[in-house]
Protein backbone atom coordinates (compact mmCIF):
# COMPACT_ATOMS: atom_id res chain seq x y z
CA UNK A 1 0.00 0.00 0.00
CA UNK A 2 1.13 3.36 -1.05
CA UNK A 3 2.23 5.38 1.80
CA UNK A 4 0.49 8.39 2.07
CA UNK A 5 2.33 11.99 1.81
CA UNK A 6 1.94 13.43 5.25
CA UNK A 7 -0.13 16.89 4.05
CA UNK A 8 -2.35 14.44 2.75
CA UNK A 9 -3.42 12.39 6.00
CA UNK A 10 -3.25 16.06 7.69
CA UNK A 11 -5.36 17.07 4.57
CA UNK A 12 -7.95 14.47 5.66
CA UNK A 13 -8.21 14.95 9.28
CA UNK A 14 -8.80 18.32 8.51
CA UNK A 15 -11.77 18.13 6.60
CA UNK A 16 -13.20 15.74 8.55
CA UNK A 17 -12.88 18.09 11.45
CA UNK A 18 -14.85 20.48 9.15
CA UNK A 19 -16.87 18.41 8.35
CA UNK A 20 -17.87 16.67 11.61
CA UNK A 21 -18.38 20.10 13.06
CA UNK A 22 -20.93 20.56 10.84
CA UNK A 23 -22.52 16.92 11.04
CA UNK A 24 -23.10 17.27 14.65
CA UNK A 25 -23.84 20.77 14.92
CA UNK A 26 -26.91 20.42 11.99
CA UNK A 27 -28.02 17.26 14.37
CA UNK A 28 -28.57 19.15 17.51
CA UNK A 29 -29.99 22.15 15.68
CA UNK A 30 -32.46 19.70 14.23
CA UNK A 31 -33.64 18.50 16.83
CA UNK A 32 -35.37 21.64 17.24
CA UNK A 33 -37.87 21.04 14.35
CA UNK A 34 -41.58 21.53 15.08
CA UNK A 35 -40.39 22.23 19.00
CA UNK A 36 -38.89 25.73 18.84
CA UNK A 37 -40.43 28.90 20.78
CA UNK A 38 -41.98 30.53 17.45
CA UNK A 39 -42.79 29.79 14.02
CA UNK A 40 -40.18 31.86 12.14
CA UNK A 41 -37.35 29.63 14.33
CA UNK A 42 -39.07 26.57 13.29
CA UNK A 43 -38.06 27.85 9.71
CA UNK A 44 -34.67 29.74 10.58
CA UNK A 45 -33.19 26.59 12.32
CA UNK A 46 -34.30 23.88 9.78
CA UNK A 47 -32.68 26.25 6.98
CA UNK A 48 -29.38 26.45 9.27
CA UNK A 49 -29.64 23.00 9.60
CA UNK A 50 -29.92 22.11 6.09
CA UNK A 51 -27.10 24.38 5.12
CA UNK A 52 -24.84 22.68 7.88
CA UNK A 53 -25.90 19.24 6.37
CA UNK A 54 -25.13 20.38 2.70
CA UNK A 55 -21.64 21.45 4.01
CA UNK A 56 -21.07 17.70 5.94
CA UNK A 57 -21.84 16.63 2.19
CA UNK A 58 -19.27 18.27 0.66
CA UNK A 59 -16.23 18.51 3.46
CA UNK A 60 -17.13 14.25 4.32
CA UNK A 61 -16.75 13.82 0.57
CA UNK A 62 -13.11 16.08 -0.05
CA UNK A 63 -12.13 13.72 3.10
CA UNK A 64 -13.56 10.42 1.49
CA UNK A 65 -11.81 11.60 -1.98
CA UNK A 66 -8.47 12.05 -0.17
CA UNK A 67 -8.58 8.76 1.70
CA UNK A 68 -8.92 7.43 -1.42
CA UNK A 69 -5.27 7.91 -2.26
CA UNK A 70 -4.01 5.22 -0.17
CA UNK A 71 -7.19 3.44 1.53
CA UNK A 72 -7.60 0.18 -0.47
CA UNK A 73 -10.49 -0.53 -1.96
CA UNK A 74 -11.11 3.23 -2.06
CA UNK A 75 -11.64 6.49 0.00
CA UNK A 76 -15.55 5.98 2.10
CA UNK A 77 -18.34 8.00 0.63
CA UNK A 78 -19.42 10.99 3.11
CA UNK A 79 -22.46 8.71 4.07
CA UNK A 80 -20.27 5.75 5.27
CA UNK A 81 -17.94 8.25 7.28
CA UNK A 82 -20.63 9.94 8.72
CA UNK A 83 -23.03 6.78 9.57
CA UNK A 84 -20.51 4.33 10.14
CA UNK A 85 -17.75 5.90 12.58
CA UNK A 86 -17.57 5.43 16.18
CA UNK A 87 -17.14 8.24 18.56
CA UNK A 88 -13.79 7.87 18.84
CA UNK A 89 -13.41 8.50 15.26
CA UNK A 90 -15.21 11.62 15.37
CA UNK A 91 -13.15 14.86 15.02
CA UNK A 92 -15.73 17.67 16.28
CA UNK A 93 -15.07 20.54 18.25
CA UNK A 94 -16.57 19.79 22.08
CA UNK A 95 -18.92 22.95 21.58
CA UNK A 96 -21.02 21.43 18.73
CA UNK A 97 -22.17 18.20 20.75
CA UNK A 98 -23.14 19.90 23.68
CA UNK A 99 -27.09 19.48 24.31
CA UNK A 100 -29.33 22.26 22.87
CA UNK A 101 -30.66 22.84 26.47
CA UNK A 102 -32.99 25.75 26.71
CA UNK A 103 -33.19 28.00 23.38
CA UNK A 104 -30.92 30.50 24.92
CA UNK A 105 -28.18 27.85 25.15
CA UNK A 106 -28.99 26.87 21.71
CA UNK A 107 -28.43 30.39 20.50
CA UNK A 108 -25.26 30.85 22.53
CA UNK A 109 -23.73 27.91 20.84
CA UNK A 110 -24.48 29.28 17.51
CA UNK A 111 -23.59 32.29 18.17
CA UNK A 112 -19.67 31.37 19.57
CA UNK A 113 -19.19 28.95 17.07
CA UNK A 114 -20.54 30.85 13.83
CA UNK A 115 -18.38 33.39 14.69
CA UNK A 116 -15.34 30.78 14.38
CA UNK A 117 -17.06 29.48 11.81
CA UNK A 118 -17.25 32.54 9.49
CA UNK A 119 -13.99 33.52 10.04
CA UNK A 120 -12.58 30.28 8.87
CA UNK A 121 -14.43 29.67 5.77
CA UNK A 122 -13.24 33.72 5.26
CA UNK A 123 -9.77 32.58 5.23
CA UNK A 124 -9.98 29.15 3.91
CA UNK A 125 -11.25 30.79 0.78
CA UNK A 126 -7.87 31.22 -0.26
CA UNK A 127 -6.61 27.91 0.91
CA UNK A 128 -3.93 26.21 -1.47
CA UNK A 129 -6.28 23.30 -1.69
CA UNK A 130 -8.52 24.14 -4.38
CA UNK A 131 -10.80 21.71 -3.43
CA UNK A 132 -11.34 24.00 -0.10
CA UNK A 133 -11.22 27.06 -1.37
CA UNK A 134 -14.27 25.84 -3.04
CA UNK A 135 -16.04 24.47 -0.52
CA UNK A 136 -15.19 27.44 1.81
CA UNK A 137 -16.69 29.88 -0.93
CA UNK A 138 -19.96 28.37 -1.08
CA UNK A 139 -20.14 27.67 2.83
CA UNK A 140 -18.82 31.44 3.92
CA UNK A 141 -22.32 32.55 1.82
CA UNK A 142 -24.70 30.49 3.77
CA UNK A 143 -22.60 30.95 7.26
CA UNK A 144 -22.83 35.08 7.22
CA UNK A 145 -26.21 34.48 7.51
CA UNK A 146 -25.89 32.10 10.06
CA UNK A 147 -24.07 34.58 11.85
CA UNK A 148 -26.12 37.71 11.26
CA UNK A 149 -28.98 36.04 12.45
CA UNK A 150 -27.50 34.23 15.81
CA UNK A 151 -25.40 37.80 16.49
CA UNK A 152 -28.72 39.15 16.04
CA UNK A 153 -30.70 37.52 18.58
CA UNK A 154 -28.08 37.40 21.21
CA UNK A 155 -28.50 41.23 20.97
CA UNK A 156 -31.69 41.34 21.50
CA UNK A 157 -32.46 38.45 23.63
CA UNK A 158 -29.23 39.92 26.02
CA UNK A 159 -30.98 43.66 26.06
CA UNK A 160 -34.16 42.20 26.52
CA UNK A 161 -35.88 41.09 29.51
CA UNK A 162 -34.35 40.80 32.66
CA UNK A 163 -34.96 36.71 32.21
CA UNK A 164 -34.06 36.59 28.59
CA UNK A 165 -30.57 38.50 29.80
CA UNK A 166 -29.59 36.02 32.94
CA UNK A 167 -30.74 33.22 30.53
CA UNK A 168 -28.20 34.21 27.87
CA UNK A 169 -25.04 34.84 30.58
CA UNK A 170 -25.52 31.46 32.15
CA UNK A 171 -25.31 30.01 28.40
CA UNK A 172 -22.23 32.16 27.53
CA UNK A 173 -21.02 31.31 31.05
CA UNK A 174 -21.84 27.47 30.80
CA UNK A 175 -20.36 26.94 26.93
CA UNK A 176 -17.51 29.41 27.46
CA UNK A 177 -14.60 26.53 28.47
CA UNK A 178 -15.58 24.98 25.24
CA UNK A 179 -14.35 28.04 23.19
CA UNK A 180 -10.88 27.51 23.65
CA UNK A 181 -10.74 24.39 21.61
CA UNK A 182 -11.56 26.45 18.19
CA UNK A 183 -8.16 28.13 18.41
CA UNK A 184 -5.76 25.36 20.08
CA UNK A 185 -3.48 24.69 17.62
CA UNK A 186 -2.25 20.73 17.32
CA UNK A 187 -0.01 19.17 13.96
CA UNK A 188 -2.62 19.01 11.90
CA UNK A 189 -3.17 22.85 11.76
CA UNK A 190 0.43 22.99 11.80
CA UNK A 191 0.74 21.09 8.85
CA UNK A 192 -2.00 23.17 7.12
CA UNK A 193 -0.46 26.71 7.92
CA UNK A 194 2.74 25.36 6.24
CA UNK A 195 0.98 23.73 3.20
CA UNK A 196 -0.91 27.56 2.91
CA UNK A 197 -4.41 25.33 3.16
CA UNK A 198 -5.35 26.04 6.98
CA UNK A 199 -5.31 29.76 8.63
CA UNK A 200 -3.23 30.64 11.48
CA UNK A 201 -5.89 30.15 14.30
CA UNK A 202 -4.18 32.90 16.20
CA UNK A 203 -5.67 34.85 13.52
CA UNK A 204 -9.12 33.20 14.09
CA UNK A 205 -8.69 34.20 17.08
CA UNK A 206 -8.19 37.70 17.13
CA UNK A 207 -11.11 37.81 14.24
CA UNK A 208 -13.52 35.77 16.91
CA UNK A 209 -12.27 38.36 19.88
CA UNK A 210 -13.09 41.01 17.75
CA UNK A 211 -16.68 39.71 16.81
CA UNK A 212 -17.74 38.20 20.63
CA UNK A 213 -16.46 41.58 22.60
CA UNK A 214 -18.32 43.97 19.95
CA UNK A 215 -21.59 41.73 19.95
CA UNK A 216 -21.62 40.85 23.98
CA UNK A 217 -21.19 44.56 24.87
CA UNK A 218 -23.90 45.73 22.47
CA UNK A 219 -25.89 43.03 24.17
CA UNK A 220 -25.14 44.32 27.48
CA UNK A 221 -23.53 40.64 28.45
CA UNK A 222 -20.26 40.06 30.16
CA UNK A 223 -17.69 38.10 28.65
CA UNK A 224 -17.15 35.05 30.76
CA UNK A 225 -13.54 35.47 32.55
CA UNK A 226 -12.86 31.48 32.92
CA UNK A 227 -9.38 30.73 31.39
CA UNK A 228 -9.79 27.19 31.72
CA UNK A 229 -10.11 25.03 27.97
CA UNK A 230 -12.05 21.35 27.84
CA UNK A 231 -10.70 19.96 24.82
CA UNK A 232 -10.22 16.42 23.05
CA UNK A 233 -12.82 16.54 20.33
CA UNK A 234 -10.51 17.57 17.75
CA UNK A 235 -8.50 14.27 18.25
CA UNK A 236 -11.54 12.12 19.52
CA UNK A 237 -11.66 12.46 22.84
CA UNK A 238 -15.98 13.53 23.35
CA UNK A 239 -18.02 14.39 26.06
CA UNK A 240 -20.40 11.59 27.07
CA UNK A 241 -23.31 13.33 24.70
CA UNK A 242 -21.66 12.45 21.29
CA UNK A 243 -22.61 8.70 21.86
CA UNK A 244 -26.05 9.19 22.21
CA UNK A 245 -26.13 11.89 19.02
CA UNK A 246 -24.53 8.92 16.94
CA UNK A 247 -27.17 6.42 18.10
CA UNK A 248 -29.70 8.21 17.38
CA UNK A 249 -27.93 9.48 13.88
CA UNK A 250 -26.52 5.88 12.79
CA UNK A 251 -29.60 3.64 13.97
CA UNK A 252 -30.96 2.82 10.60
CA UNK A 253 -26.98 2.22 9.26
CA UNK A 254 -26.34 -0.25 11.94
CA UNK A 255 -29.37 -2.05 12.30
CA UNK A 256 -29.70 -2.77 8.58
CA UNK A 257 -25.91 -3.02 7.68
CA UNK A 258 -25.59 -2.86 3.89
CA UNK A 259 -29.09 -1.96 3.17
CA UNK A 260 -29.53 1.12 0.35
CA UNK A 261 -32.07 4.09 1.05
CA UNK B 1 -56.31 17.87 3.03
CA UNK B 2 -56.10 19.10 6.22
CA UNK B 3 -59.23 20.29 7.39
CA UNK B 4 -61.94 18.06 8.10
CA UNK B 5 -65.41 18.67 9.16
CA UNK B 6 -65.14 22.45 8.76
CA UNK B 7 -68.51 23.81 10.40
CA UNK B 8 -70.62 26.90 8.82
CA UNK B 9 -73.46 27.35 10.82
CA UNK B 10 -76.22 26.56 7.87
CA UNK B 11 -77.80 23.44 7.63
CA UNK B 12 -78.15 24.64 3.63
CA UNK B 13 -76.94 27.12 1.82
CA UNK B 14 -79.75 29.97 1.19
CA UNK B 15 -81.04 30.63 -2.47
CA UNK B 16 -80.59 34.28 -3.97
CA UNK B 17 -84.24 35.30 -3.11
CA UNK B 18 -83.70 34.39 -0.08
CA UNK B 19 -80.71 36.83 0.36
CA UNK B 20 -80.99 40.70 1.21
CA UNK B 21 -78.74 42.42 -2.12
CA UNK B 22 -76.02 42.92 -0.39
CA UNK B 23 -75.19 39.28 0.14
CA UNK B 24 -77.31 38.65 -3.32
CA UNK B 25 -74.76 40.81 -4.85
CA UNK B 26 -71.82 38.90 -3.29
CA UNK B 27 -73.01 35.22 -4.48
CA UNK B 28 -73.55 36.46 -7.76
CA UNK B 29 -70.00 37.61 -7.74
CA UNK B 30 -68.57 33.92 -6.39
CA UNK B 31 -71.08 32.41 -9.26
CA UNK B 32 -69.39 34.85 -11.82
CA UNK B 33 -66.03 33.14 -10.42
CA UNK B 34 -64.60 36.84 -9.55
CA UNK B 35 -62.16 36.62 -6.57
CA UNK B 36 -63.28 37.98 -2.56
CA UNK B 37 -60.20 40.16 -1.16
CA UNK B 38 -60.13 40.95 1.97
CA UNK B 39 -61.88 44.45 2.05
CA UNK B 40 -64.60 43.30 0.23
CA UNK B 41 -67.76 42.92 2.10
CA UNK B 42 -69.02 39.50 2.98
CA UNK B 43 -71.35 37.54 5.06
CA UNK B 44 -70.30 37.09 8.30
CA UNK B 45 -71.12 33.23 8.09
CA UNK B 46 -68.33 33.16 4.77
CA UNK B 47 -65.82 35.02 6.88
CA UNK B 48 -65.89 32.48 10.09
CA UNK B 49 -66.54 29.62 7.76
CA UNK B 50 -63.24 30.68 6.12
CA UNK B 51 -60.98 31.68 9.52
CA UNK B 52 -62.12 28.09 10.41
CA UNK B 53 -60.56 26.24 7.73
CA UNK B 54 -57.68 27.84 6.64
CA UNK B 55 -56.71 28.11 10.36
CA UNK B 56 -57.50 23.85 10.47
CA UNK B 57 -54.82 23.77 7.78
CA UNK B 58 -52.55 26.01 9.20
CA UNK B 59 -52.70 24.40 12.14
CA UNK B 60 -52.00 21.12 10.06
CA UNK B 61 -49.44 22.09 8.96
CA UNK B 62 -47.64 23.16 12.41
CA UNK B 63 -48.51 20.22 14.16
CA UNK B 64 -47.34 17.83 10.90
CA UNK B 65 -44.12 18.84 11.39
CA UNK B 66 -43.87 16.96 14.87
CA UNK B 67 -44.48 12.82 13.03
CA UNK B 68 -42.04 14.35 10.31
CA UNK B 69 -39.25 15.58 12.60
CA UNK B 70 -39.27 12.64 14.65
CA UNK B 71 -37.08 10.81 12.23
CA UNK B 72 -35.07 14.04 11.18
CA UNK B 73 -32.19 12.94 13.08
CA UNK B 74 -32.12 9.28 12.37
CA UNK B 75 -32.56 9.68 8.68
CA UNK B 76 -30.44 7.21 6.92
CA UNK B 77 -28.18 9.23 4.72
CA UNK B 78 -27.31 12.66 4.34
CA UNK B 79 -29.90 13.38 1.42
CA UNK B 80 -32.43 11.84 2.90
CA UNK B 81 -31.61 14.38 5.77
CA UNK B 82 -31.61 17.09 3.61
CA UNK B 83 -34.20 16.38 1.95
CA UNK B 84 -36.51 15.53 4.73
CA UNK B 85 -35.56 18.92 6.85
CA UNK B 86 -36.50 20.85 3.44
CA UNK B 87 -39.90 19.38 3.97
CA UNK B 88 -40.26 19.72 7.35
CA UNK B 89 -39.16 23.38 7.07
CA UNK B 90 -41.57 23.96 3.67
CA UNK B 91 -44.57 22.60 6.07
CA UNK B 92 -43.54 25.35 8.82
CA UNK B 93 -43.47 27.87 5.45
CA UNK B 94 -47.14 26.83 4.92
CA UNK B 95 -48.20 27.31 8.30
CA UNK B 96 -46.87 30.75 7.90
CA UNK B 97 -48.83 31.75 5.10
CA UNK B 98 -51.87 30.43 5.70
CA UNK B 99 -52.16 32.01 9.10
CA UNK B 100 -51.31 35.43 7.24
CA UNK B 101 -54.29 34.28 4.83
CA UNK B 102 -56.19 33.93 7.84
CA UNK B 103 -55.41 36.99 9.34
CA UNK B 104 -56.58 38.95 6.37
CA UNK B 105 -60.26 37.87 7.88
CA UNK B 106 -59.61 39.73 10.58
CA UNK B 107 -57.96 37.08 13.42
CA UNK B 108 -54.29 37.40 14.60
CA UNK B 109 -51.75 33.90 14.69
CA UNK B 110 -51.98 34.64 18.53
CA UNK B 111 -55.64 34.37 18.57
CA UNK B 112 -55.34 31.17 16.39
CA UNK B 113 -52.81 29.59 18.53
CA UNK B 114 -54.44 30.13 21.67
CA UNK B 115 -57.37 28.29 20.05
CA UNK B 116 -54.93 25.12 18.83
CA UNK B 117 -53.30 24.99 22.01
CA UNK B 118 -56.36 25.48 24.04
CA UNK B 119 -57.72 22.37 22.11
CA UNK B 120 -60.56 24.38 20.85
CA UNK B 121 -59.17 24.00 17.72
CA UNK B 122 -58.51 21.38 15.20
CA UNK B 123 -55.87 19.76 12.75
CA UNK B 124 -55.79 17.21 10.19
CA UNK B 125 -56.78 13.96 12.54
CA UNK B 126 -54.19 11.73 10.38
CA UNK B 127 -51.31 13.85 12.17
CA UNK B 128 -52.34 11.83 15.88
CA UNK B 129 -50.72 8.58 14.25
CA UNK B 130 -47.44 7.83 15.07
CA UNK B 131 -44.18 7.30 12.59
CA UNK B 132 -42.80 4.53 13.76
CA UNK B 133 -40.52 3.26 11.48
CA UNK B 134 -38.53 5.12 7.93
CA UNK B 135 -40.69 3.59 5.95
CA UNK B 136 -43.41 6.06 7.68
CA UNK B 137 -41.74 9.01 6.37
CA UNK B 138 -42.40 7.48 2.79
CA UNK B 139 -45.91 6.56 3.52
CA UNK B 140 -46.62 10.33 4.20
CA UNK B 141 -44.93 11.50 1.41
CA UNK B 142 -46.76 9.39 -0.63
CA UNK B 143 -50.28 8.81 0.62
CA UNK B 144 -50.81 11.94 3.11
CA UNK B 145 -49.19 15.00 0.87
CA UNK B 146 -50.69 12.90 -2.37
CA UNK B 147 -54.44 13.37 -0.20
CA UNK B 148 -53.59 16.77 0.91
CA UNK B 149 -52.59 17.86 -2.90
CA UNK B 150 -56.02 16.19 -4.12
CA UNK B 151 -57.97 18.42 -2.12
CA UNK B 152 -55.72 21.17 -2.88
CA UNK B 153 -55.33 21.39 -6.18
CA UNK B 154 -59.09 22.50 -6.69
CA UNK B 155 -58.75 25.29 -3.19
CA UNK B 156 -56.54 27.06 -5.35
CA UNK B 157 -60.06 28.29 -7.53
CA UNK B 158 -61.07 29.07 -4.36
CA UNK B 159 -63.40 31.97 -4.27
CA UNK B 160 -61.35 33.62 -1.82
CA UNK B 161 -58.14 35.56 -2.83
CA UNK B 162 -55.43 35.43 0.15
CA UNK B 163 -56.46 31.46 0.09
CA UNK B 164 -56.28 30.43 -3.54
CA UNK B 165 -52.73 32.32 -3.78
CA UNK B 166 -50.99 30.76 -0.61
CA UNK B 167 -52.66 27.06 -2.31
CA UNK B 168 -51.36 27.82 -5.67
CA UNK B 169 -47.82 28.53 -3.79
CA UNK B 170 -48.71 25.17 -0.91
CA UNK B 171 -48.65 22.95 -4.56
CA UNK B 172 -46.07 23.44 -5.89
CA UNK B 173 -44.04 22.29 -3.10
CA UNK B 174 -46.26 19.47 -2.14
CA UNK B 175 -45.93 17.89 -5.58
CA UNK B 176 -42.44 17.52 -4.71
CA UNK B 177 -42.80 16.39 -1.00
CA UNK B 178 -45.01 13.36 -2.55
CA UNK B 179 -42.25 12.63 -5.04
CA UNK B 180 -39.82 11.81 -1.93
CA UNK B 181 -42.29 10.37 -0.55
CA UNK B 182 -42.94 7.61 -3.02
CA UNK B 183 -39.23 7.67 -4.00
CA UNK B 184 -38.23 6.57 -0.36
CA UNK B 185 -41.13 3.90 -0.93
CA UNK B 186 -39.09 2.53 -4.15
CA UNK B 187 -35.85 2.64 -2.61
CA UNK B 188 -37.18 0.40 -0.01
CA UNK B 189 -39.47 -1.90 -2.10
CA UNK B 190 -36.10 -2.37 -4.31
CA UNK B 191 -34.39 -3.06 -1.19
CA UNK B 192 -33.72 -5.92 1.16
CA UNK B 193 -36.61 -8.07 2.65
CA UNK B 194 -36.62 -6.72 5.37
CA UNK B 195 -37.02 -3.26 4.21
CA UNK B 196 -39.60 -4.26 1.58
CA UNK B 197 -41.44 -5.69 5.06
CA UNK B 198 -41.26 -2.09 6.39
CA UNK B 199 -42.29 -0.53 3.36
CA UNK B 200 -45.43 -2.88 3.54
CA UNK B 201 -46.40 -2.43 7.30
CA UNK B 202 -46.60 1.22 6.62
CA UNK B 203 -49.12 0.95 4.08
CA UNK B 204 -50.72 -1.33 6.37
CA UNK B 205 -51.18 1.58 8.97
CA UNK B 206 -51.43 4.85 6.87
CA UNK B 207 -53.92 3.79 4.25
CA UNK B 208 -56.85 3.85 6.02
CA UNK B 209 -56.15 6.95 8.39
CA UNK B 210 -55.19 9.30 4.49
CA UNK B 211 -58.81 7.98 3.56
CA UNK B 212 -60.32 9.30 6.24
CA UNK B 213 -58.35 12.55 5.51
CA UNK B 214 -61.18 13.93 3.13
CA UNK B 215 -63.35 13.78 5.97
CA UNK B 216 -66.91 12.17 6.63
CA UNK B 217 -68.96 10.61 3.40
CA UNK B 218 -70.94 12.98 1.70
CA UNK B 219 -73.99 11.76 3.59
CA UNK B 220 -72.72 12.66 6.52
CA UNK B 221 -71.37 15.79 6.01
CA UNK B 222 -73.74 18.56 6.84
CA UNK B 223 -71.82 21.64 6.33
CA UNK B 224 -70.24 21.05 2.71
CA UNK B 225 -73.57 22.39 0.97
CA UNK B 226 -72.90 25.77 2.45
CA UNK B 227 -69.14 25.50 1.52
CA UNK B 228 -69.76 24.31 -1.83
CA UNK B 229 -71.72 27.60 -2.94
CA UNK B 230 -69.71 29.88 -1.05
CA UNK B 231 -66.87 27.73 -3.33
CA UNK B 232 -64.49 27.69 -0.16
CA UNK B 233 -64.75 23.53 -1.10
CA UNK B 234 -64.93 22.41 -4.63
CA UNK B 235 -65.63 19.09 -4.78
CA UNK B 236 -66.95 16.46 -2.23
CA UNK B 237 -65.77 14.27 0.39
CA UNK B 238 -66.26 11.05 -1.55
CA UNK B 239 -65.65 12.23 -4.89
CA UNK B 240 -62.12 13.17 -3.98
CA UNK B 241 -61.21 10.46 -1.79
CA UNK B 242 -62.12 7.88 -4.88
CA UNK B 243 -60.12 10.27 -6.99
CA UNK B 244 -57.47 9.80 -4.49
CA UNK B 245 -58.21 5.93 -4.04
CA UNK B 246 -58.15 5.48 -8.53
CA UNK B 247 -54.79 7.47 -8.53
CA UNK B 248 -53.19 5.57 -5.74
CA UNK B 249 -53.96 1.83 -5.98
CA UNK B 250 -51.59 1.65 -9.53
CA UNK B 251 -48.95 3.48 -7.59
CA UNK B 252 -49.23 0.99 -4.96
CA UNK B 253 -49.00 -2.27 -7.71
CA UNK B 254 -46.25 -0.77 -9.02
CA UNK B 255 -44.24 -0.72 -5.68
CA UNK B 256 -45.66 -4.23 -5.51
CA UNK B 257 -47.25 -3.46 -2.35
CA UNK B 258 -50.73 -4.67 -1.28
CA UNK B 259 -53.12 -1.93 -0.59
CA UNK B 260 -54.73 -3.52 2.96
CA UNK B 261 -58.36 -3.96 1.76
CA UNK B 262 -60.21 -7.22 0.79
CA UNK B 263 -62.90 -5.45 -0.79
CA UNK B 264 -60.79 -3.20 -3.36
CA UNK B 265 -61.46 -4.15 -6.66
CA UNK B 266 -61.47 -2.52 -10.25
CA UNK B 267 -65.47 -1.38 -10.68
CA UNK B 268 -65.56 -1.73 -14.85
CA UNK B 269 -68.67 0.46 -14.98
CA UNK B 270 -68.24 3.54 -12.61
CA UNK B 271 -64.28 3.20 -14.35
CA UNK B 272 -63.02 3.54 -10.96
CA UNK B 273 -62.05 1.16 -7.69
CA UNK B 274 -64.87 -0.18 -4.80
CA UNK B 275 -63.22 -0.11 -1.54
CA UNK B 276 -64.01 -1.15 1.68
CA UNK B 277 -66.20 0.49 4.63
CA UNK B 278 -63.89 3.13 6.34
CA UNK B 279 -64.25 2.48 10.11
CA UNK B 280 -65.71 5.78 10.89
CA UNK B 281 -65.76 5.20 14.64
CA UNK B 282 -62.20 5.38 14.88
CA UNK B 283 -62.28 8.61 12.78
CA UNK B 284 -64.52 10.03 15.21
CA UNK B 285 -62.54 8.99 18.31
CA UNK B 286 -59.05 10.42 16.80
CA UNK B 287 -61.16 13.85 16.21
CA UNK B 288 -62.77 13.75 19.76
CA UNK B 289 -58.37 13.49 20.89
CA UNK B 290 -58.62 9.72 21.48
CA UNK B 291 -55.81 9.12 18.54
CA UNK B 292 -52.39 7.24 19.51
CA UNK B 293 -51.06 10.47 19.78
CA UNK B 294 -53.62 13.63 20.42
CA UNK B 295 -52.40 14.07 23.63
CA UNK B 296 -48.33 13.57 22.90
CA UNK B 297 -48.97 16.46 19.87
CA UNK B 298 -50.69 18.74 22.22
CA UNK B 299 -48.72 18.71 25.08
CA UNK B 300 -45.28 18.92 22.58
CA UNK B 301 -47.06 22.29 21.08
CA UNK B 302 -47.80 23.32 24.27
CA UNK B 303 -44.60 22.96 25.79
CA UNK B 304 -42.98 24.69 22.88
CA UNK B 305 -45.05 27.77 23.51
CA UNK B 306 -44.71 27.93 26.74
CA UNK B 307 -41.19 27.15 27.04
CA UNK B 308 -40.15 29.69 24.39
CA UNK B 309 -42.59 32.27 26.20
CA UNK B 310 -39.37 34.38 27.73
CA UNK B 311 -37.79 34.31 24.06
CA UNK B 312 -40.93 35.97 22.49
CA UNK B 313 -41.21 38.43 25.96
CA UNK B 314 -37.14 39.08 25.25
CA UNK B 315 -37.86 40.52 21.97
CA UNK B 316 -40.86 42.09 22.51
CA UNK B 317 -38.86 44.09 25.57
CA UNK B 318 -35.99 44.60 23.19
CA UNK B 319 -38.00 46.09 20.43
CA UNK B 320 -39.41 48.34 23.04
CA UNK B 321 -36.47 49.93 24.30
CA UNK B 322 -35.32 50.19 20.79
CA UNK B 323 -37.96 52.64 19.57
CA UNK B 324 -37.92 54.35 23.26
CA UNK B 325 -34.04 55.11 22.50
CA UNK B 326 -35.22 56.15 19.10
CA UNK B 327 -37.45 58.46 20.58
CA UNK B 328 -35.16 60.17 22.71
CA UNK B 329 -32.75 60.47 20.14
CA UNK B 330 -35.27 62.14 17.80
CA UNK B 331 -36.38 64.39 20.82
Amino acid sequence: MARAATDDTALFEYALRLGDNCLILGHRVSEWCGHSPVLEEDIALANVALDLIGQTQLWLGLAGEIEGQWREGGGRSADDLAFLRDAGAFRNLLLVEQPNGDFGKTLARQFLFDAWHNAMLGALQGSADKRAAEIAEKAAKEVAYHLNRSRDLVVRLGDGTAESHSRMQRALDDLWFYTGELFLADEVDAAMLAAGIGPDLDDIRAQWDAEIDRTLKQATLRRPDSGHVQKGGKRGVHSEHLGYVLAEMQFLQRAYPGARW
Amino acid sequence: MYAQMVKTEADRPRTLEEMDPQERAFQERIDAGIKIEPKDWMPEGYRKTLIRQISQHAHSEIVGQLPEGNWITRAPTLERKAILLAKVQDEAGHGLYLYCAAETLGVSRDQLTEQLLSGKAKYSSIFNYPTLTWADIGAIGWLVDGAAIMNQVPLQRCSFGPYSRAMIRVCKEESFHQRQGYDIMMKLCQGTPEQKAMAQDALNRWWWPSLMMFGPSDAESVHSAQSMAWKIKLNSNDELRQKFVDQTVPQAEYLGLTVPDPDLKWNEDKGGYDYGEIDWAEFFEVIKGNGPCNRERMAARVKAHEDGAWFREGLMAHAEKQAERRRNAAA
